[in-house]
């Protein structure tokens, strides 16, 4: 049937994206937070958080255009970053964001703006495939993803 | 307690903190409708947590700033059972937010972060909190959180407990309860918990259902005062909780009420000693013999408010309101409405003696002594003059401060300002202390020979706030309410101005306060946030000044552009405040906003560096209570404020003022005399 071949898709986009490891268990974590009551909690977190993090991103990057780097505040602006990222359970960004502290702490700047690129593209690229995933979850059942996100 | 239990178990205790225990045992439901309130400024973890903490049936209130919680929670003290909160936030330090609940409301408190480091874990620790839990929390962490709330509802029944002599009615209804709660889900915690404070405490003594069905011990105020003045009496070393228990010689408490408060005071001043450099000072000093050299004015100043009012007789309402006002909750203009204060507020002078850990100043040593402290100061000042001194709260702090730093002339003096400014029960300590001080601050102020120039300081101080006193009540603001309070009080303790400082969400506080930290600061420019606002307005204040007292030039001197060096966090321009009160110059106060910014310029001078720092500290523990955040960071130039401040008011004239006052404390609208500077002995 369409909806279960929509269904096993879902799973293994899913499955992929754990296994790749973008996301990690503390995805799991929102899931199982998802009920009735919340029919879109996943895919709402992950929205607010996109969208939030942008003003934290902009921090990082307006504090890496400073001369000299302000490594103190490159750190806490990205300890700020990295607990949200880690709530949502984005594994790849999360560990940009821990090698990006260890450059702060060791002073090097070019460490740093390096990490920072990478970040940003792993920040970018799941948020493709989020997207992606939560539209299909979407599709599958009106019933299930009766809400729009905000 | 309102532990939101849902329902059906008829409550047969009427007090809140029955509820649980109620006739049938703990309700089944506990811990469903656990009421819980969730800081945090990150929007995703913020939402994530309640709506795990919604899956784990309780009741959930979130929250993205710190300063926003803190407000929820004095609005309703019985509102929230547990707080979570994140470590690092923008608009607070998560630890802060951790030391006011814990002081104020006595909840339990929950640190959260995706900080694992050791560090960072003790230091939630030390501060108090009784969990902390890593980032990404898991609800499995979150479900079990309801143990903490039964663990303290516990201990503070325990303490009831000990009393033994509160209503015998139901013993039997006691251990039946237990075994009730044994039976709840954490029946073996329970029961061992019970079997532990048992055997702590003489056995027999717990029983009495009253107990359950009292609430926790509140620690008013005037409560908190005679226990300060009891630790101090026997020595921070040799406190032992039976010991005062005897010399508090309050009836219904329990050595276990003591104890747990003691601790919570040790914790305190350890905090104070660590953040002051002054290792072990802060508890010695101030608990010691005045020669202590200045131990961390943190915790005298803390402490030794309240060994000032405990030695003094601060009204409580007076040093409530000061207190609440000075954790930004001043109620009403009205008159000495604690609005917390009376509940727990028993360590909020902490945010003060935190904030002055910074500048601890070894200068604790007398706090025991009341006024005396101004070493021959003769200090005629009348009560009023007192109380006047009161409204500078911080001007009090000031004293104490600037006490410390000036030390080496007469630790006395400074103690006595210290202890001015350590309003564990604000409001009443100050009260006392100012009554006390005030009398002999006037002395001192005359004399030049003031050990620690602090003694003009003091004076001035006093004087000062009965100026800010009336500034203050013309200020609309919530200044004016601060200021109210103290006025009403008639305790001016100078702590109180402390509160001033805090509260002012208003203005007046800062001015005071202001005046008072920019003088200190300069000395030492520590970082006294809550002074730097007060430094502001008086460094305006010296700058007009206008040797005429009257009103009028008092207002136009709180020029918020002196204060262009001056760091003051106050958003309300000096200026502003001092105005209002200057505008009516026949309002008793009016007048004395100026001296009071004399004063506290007086005492910055005298204080030399150190003292700056301090009241900075102490008025920015107030302040930090409120949202008024008077970021007192970086004092201004010592050499501005002190040049400002000679060439402006001249001591003497400080002096007169308060010398006025002491002879005519009436309710004359210029009370500070300020039709004649005939201060002419004023040691400058």
């Amino acid at each position: 049937m369409e909806r279960s071949q929509m269904y096993r898709q879902l799973a293994n986009v899913r499955k992929a994206l754990f296994d790749q490891g973008f996301l990690d268990e503390q995805f799991v974590q929102l899931e199982e937070l998802q009920d009735d009551a919340n029919p879109n909690f996943v895919e709402e977190i992950v929205t607010l958080f996109y969208r939030d993090s942008i003003r934290l991103i902009q921090n990082i990057e307006l504090a890496l255009e400073k001369s000299p780097l302000d490594f103190t505040k490159l750190d806490s602006c990205m300890h700020q970053f990295k607990g949200s990222t880690t709530s949502i359970g984005a594994k790849k960004v999360k560990n940009e964001c821990t090698q990006f502290r260890e450059y702060c702490k060791a002073g090097n700047g070019e460490g740093c703006k390096r990490t920072y690129q990478q970040l940003k593209k792993e920040y970018a690229v799941l948020k493709k495939k989020l997207e992606a995933y939560f539209q299909l979850a979407r599709q599958i059942g009106p019933v299930d993803g009766a809400c729009r996100p905000k | 307690m309102n532990f939101g239990v849902q329902g059906e178990k008829s409550m047969s205790m009427p007090s809140s903190s029955a509820s649980w225990k109620c006739g049938d045992g703990v309700s089944d439901h506990f811990p469903v409708g656990l009421r819980v309130l969730v800081v945090d400024d990150d929007p995703t973890c913020l939402m994530i947590l309640e709506k795990m903490l919604r899956n784990c049936l309780y009741e959930v209130t979130k929250c993205n700033r710190a300063e926003i919680a803190l407000s929820l929670l004095r609005e309703n003290k019985n509102g929230f059972d547990i707080v979570i909160s994140d470590v690092h936030m923008p608009d607070m330090d998560g630890f802060k937010l951790l030391e006011h609940v814990g002081l104020e409301m006595d909840l339990p408190v929950i640190m959260m972060s995706a900080d694992d480091s050791k560090s960072v874990v003790m230091k939630g620790v030390t501060h108090g909190a009784c969990d902390y839990l890593i980032k990404p929390v898991r609800i499995e962490a979150l479900r079990n959180i309801w143990q903490h709330v039964v663990r303290k509802r516990k201990h503070e029944w325990k303490d009831l407990e000990q009393s033994g002599s509160i209503e015998d009615g139901d013993r039997e209804q006691k251990p039946s309860e237990d075994a009730d709660f044994s039976s709840s889900a954490n029946e073996g915690s329970w029961r061992n918990s019970k079997r532990r404070k048992d055997e702590e405490d003489q056995a027999e003594e717990r029983d009495d259902s009253s107990t359950l069905k009292k609430p926790r011990v509140v620690w008013s105020v005037e409560l908190h005062q005679q226990f300060v003045a009891a630790v101090n009496q026997l020595g921070i070393d040799k406190a032992v909780p039976k010991k005062i228990l005897e010399l508090m010689n309050v009836p219904g408490l329990t050595r276990e009420n003591v104890a747990s408060h003691l601790q919570k005071y040790r914790l305190y001043l350890r905090r104070l000693s660590g953040v002051s450099q002054h290792p072990g000072g802060l508890n010695n000093s101030f608990m010691g013999p005045p020669e202590t050299p200045f131990g961390s004015i943190s915790s005298l100043n803390g402490l030794d408010l309240q060994a000032f009012a405990a030695a003094g007789q601060l009204p409580a309402q007076s040093l409530a309101t000061l207190e609440a006002a000075a954790l930004g909750r001043s109620t009403t203009k009205s008159g000495i409405s604690m609005p917390f204060m009376d509940q727990r507020n028993l360590f909020s002078f902490e945010n003060p003696k935190l904030r002055f850990r910074d500048s601890q100043q070894p200068q604790l040593g007398n706090n025991n002594k009341q006024m005396n402290l101004l070493h021959g100061i003769p200090t005629n000042m009348e009560p009023k003059q007192l109380a006047n001194l009161h409204q500078s709260a911080q001007s009090s702090f000031r004293g104490m401060n600037m006490q410390p730093n000036s030390n080496p002339h007469g630790s006395q003096s400074s103690s006595l300002l210290m202890q001015m400014s350590q309003p564990p029960s604000r409001p009443q300590m100050f009260n006392d202390i100012n009554r006390n001080h005030l009398s002999r601050l006037p002395s001192s102020i005359a004399q030049p020979t003031l050990p620690s120039g602090m003694g003009s300081g003091v004076l001035a101080r006093h004087g000062m706030v009965e100026n800010a006193r009336g500034a203050i009540y013309n200020s609309a603001s919530q200044a004016s309410t601060m200021v109210d309070f103290s006025i009403n009080q008639n305790t001016d303790l100078p702590g109180n101005g402390f509160q001033l400082a805090n509260n002012a969400g208003g203005q007046m506080p800062t001015v005071t306060s202001k005046g008072l930290l920019q003088e200190e600061v300069n000395s030492e420019m520590k970082g006294s946030r809550g002074f730097a606002h007060s430094y502001d307005i008086f460094s305006e204040l010296q700058q007009h000044k206008s040797q005429d007292w009257g009103l009028p030039n008092v207002g136009l001197t709180f020029d918020a552009s002196q204060h262009s060096n001056m760091r003051s966090g106050l958003d309300v321009p000096p200026s502003v405040l001092v105005q209002q009160g200057f505008s009516s110059n026949q309002s008793n106060v009016q007048n004395r906003s100026t001296p009071f910014g004399k004063a506290i310029f007086l005492a910055a001078e005298e204080s030399g560096c150190g003292n700056g720092l301090n009241i900075g500290q102490q008025l920015d523990t107030l302040l930090a209570g409120n949202s008024l955040r008077v970021k007192a960071e970086s004092l201004p130039e010592a050499s501005c404020q002190n040049t400002l401040f000679h060439e402006q008011y001249s001591q003497e004239d400080l002096m007169s003022a308060l010398l006025k006052q002491q002879e005519g404390v009436g309710p004359a609208s210029n009370e500070f005399g300020f039709d004649g500077y005939a201060l002419d002995n004023l040691p400058v």
